[in-house]
């Protein structure tokens, strides 16, 4: 497989995660009708928001919880974005960082 | 006592005894506080929210030693570091052209400039200099909030218990939530803030030696390359590791999203580029991550403390980016030891207000971190330079090719070719004397 052949699912796929049943991450709805940027759907890099139609669904599971998502959102959007780090030791494990 | 509270604290029943320090994060700045802390006899308890330290941690991978080295005395004989960076290159992309910049120590020896390291390795050899110390460490604990009353900062939250100290060091990176949460930090610009996205990519260590020139697998090369990020303002990076190269991008976010390209996207752009595709060839990617990073800059420095805390590290949003040099992880060591001090002399006094804390600011401003910050204060306005990231990595790429190439068609001379290039990226005279004056004053004056 040469490099550039890998979408996105395959990298994360690549991830360790111990996923948590709860989501560690809300949207505020409301927020998301009036924003009209709606930056969380370009700059996370693991795609976590996807526009479901009429609303943000949250692939919590994929987070990196890089921070990306909170600071566009804040500044570019309406801050509709709750997150809180996942409950110890759940989430993304970096074996390399 | 010590090893119960631990499983204690996970019991979530007990009320532990108050310490001397919580220090919230076991990254460099974190694991460096406690380290010192303990060593002058402060008890100490460090809680990491990943399952071991620097489970959470991401950097784009280069620690600066010096200030390492001051602390922790040879640390490379012993840490897990992986090459001493020998090569520096800043490269600039072209379409299908790069331009060069090659800085190779030819004799290298100890005391080294700079380490390639990978987070989950090194991080936890750094958080056993702090136990080794005295101090306690705790993965795998989250702290939900400080715990705060009438604006006095009295220890954390986690899991439901309350862990009560004089001093809390809030050492937990970039995002900052807990002073976010506690209305002790202003909200970030997505200006100021860059989104870095990272694959590890393994490849042999003979291989990585032989293609980045190095003499011995010790030894190692960073590059930076501008230009071909997908029409975001940023850079990339590229360091050998032991058997694994870690190759990114660094974006102002801000910029990601006016692009409408995808954190990924811009990376396989990156990647996509020959000179790239050249070094990283026949790699296998086994990890991706991503992480923010401060821009850095001498005019966002924060308050650093108040009462009955101090903030250190990247928390503080302390980072120094001149262009040639990324630094987080000895800042935050530099801060971290400047904020160790000063809770040593509020020990002494026994007053951990913000008046108590405040040596913290002379000790930090007395470090060569802080003075590096204040010279490079002018080099901040050149990460929103939007020439620097589109126009000129091209331009200088097609002056070379013009200058390289023998054609049939008449040749050029250098300024010639500067003017057309000009013209074919309309880049005016008043722009490139403007950006000049830019770039002096910022890195060079």
């Amino acid at each position: 497989m040469t490099l550039n052949q890998l979408s996105l699912d395959d990298r994360l796929g690549l991830d360790r995660y111990e996923i948590d049943e709860q989501s560690h991450i809300s949207v505020d709805h409301s927020c998301c009708e009036s924003c009209e940027i709606k930056p969380c759907l370009t700059v996370c890099p693991a795609a976590v928001y996807v526009w479901a139609g009429n609303k943000v669904a949250i692939r919590y599971e994929n987070c990196l919880e890089c921070g990306t998502c909170t600071v566009a959102c804040e500044g570019g959007g309406e801050g509709g974005i709750d997150w809180r780090p996942p409950q110890g030791g759940y989430g993304i494990i970096f074996r390399y960082g | 006592m010590v090893d119960g509270l631990e499983t204690r604290l996970a019991a979530g029943k007990v009320k532990v005894d108050k310490f001397d320090v919580v220090i919230v994060g076991a990254g460099p700045a974190g694991a460096t506080a406690a380290y010192l802390l303990a060593k002058a006899g402060l008890t100490v308890v460090v809680i990491e929210r990943g399952q071991e330290p620097g489970s959470k941690n991401v950097s784009g991978g280069l620690i600066y030693a010096q200030i390492y080295d001051e602390i922790f005395p040879r640390f490379w004989d012993e840490a897990p570091v992986e090459r001493a960076i020998a090569g520096h290159s800043v490269v600039f992309l072209g379409k299908k052209s790069a331009t060069a910049m090659d800085f190779r120590d030819q004799a290298l020896e100890p005391p080294y400039n700079s380490f390639s390291v990978l987070r989950a390795k090194f991080d936890p050899w750094l958080a056993a200099r702090a136990e080794e110390a005295g101090a306690m460490v705790m993965p795998g604990f989250t702290v939900d909030d400080l715990v705060v009353e009438n604006g006095r900062v009295h220890g954390v939250r986690a899991g439901g218990d309350e862990l009560h100290a004089d001093v809390v060091i809030v050492a937990e990176g970039t995002r900052s939530q807990l002073l976010k949460q506690a209305g002790l930090r202003e909200d970030y610009a997505p200006k100021d803030v860059s989104i870095g996205i990272k694959e590890v990519i393994q490849l042999p260590e003979q291989t990585i030696t032989d293609r980045f020139q190095c003499l011995s697998a010790g030894e190692g090369a960073a590059y930076t390359l501008v230009g071909h990020t997908a029409g975001a303002e940023g850079g990339g990076f590229i360091y050998t590791n032991r058997d694994t190269l870690s190759v990114g991008v660094v974006a102002k976010i801000d910029s990601v999203y006016r692009t409408k390209r995808q954190p990924h996207e811009i990376l396989d752009e990156f990647k996509s580029h020959p000179f790239v595709t050249r070094l990283i060839h026949g790699g296998e990617v086994v990890e991706y991550s991503a992480q923010t990073v401060h821009r850095g800059g001498f005019h966002l420095i924060p308050q650093l403390y108040g009462d009955g805390y101090v903030v250190a590290g990247s928390a503080a949003r302390l980072l120094l980016n001149n262009v040639m040099t990324l630094r987080g992880m000895d800042v935050a060591v530099a801060s971290a030891s400047a904020a160790a001090e000063a809770i040593i002399d509020a020990k002494a006094k026994d007053d951990f207000s913000a008046e108590g804390l405040a040596s913290y600011d002379q000790y930090f401003k007395e470090t060569s971190v802080y003075k590096d910050m204040q010279t490079f204060k002018d080099a901040y306005p050149l990460l929103e330079n939007k020439r620097l990231f589109h126009q000129y990595p091209e331009m200088i790429c097609s002056i070379m090719e013009d200058m390289f190439s023998v054609s049939t068609r008449p040749g050029k001379k250098g300024y010639r070719a500067l003017r057309d290039q000009m013209k074919e990226y309309d880049v005016s005279f008043l722009d490139l004397a403007k950006d000049m004056y830019q770039i002096s004053k910022g890195v060079v004056i």
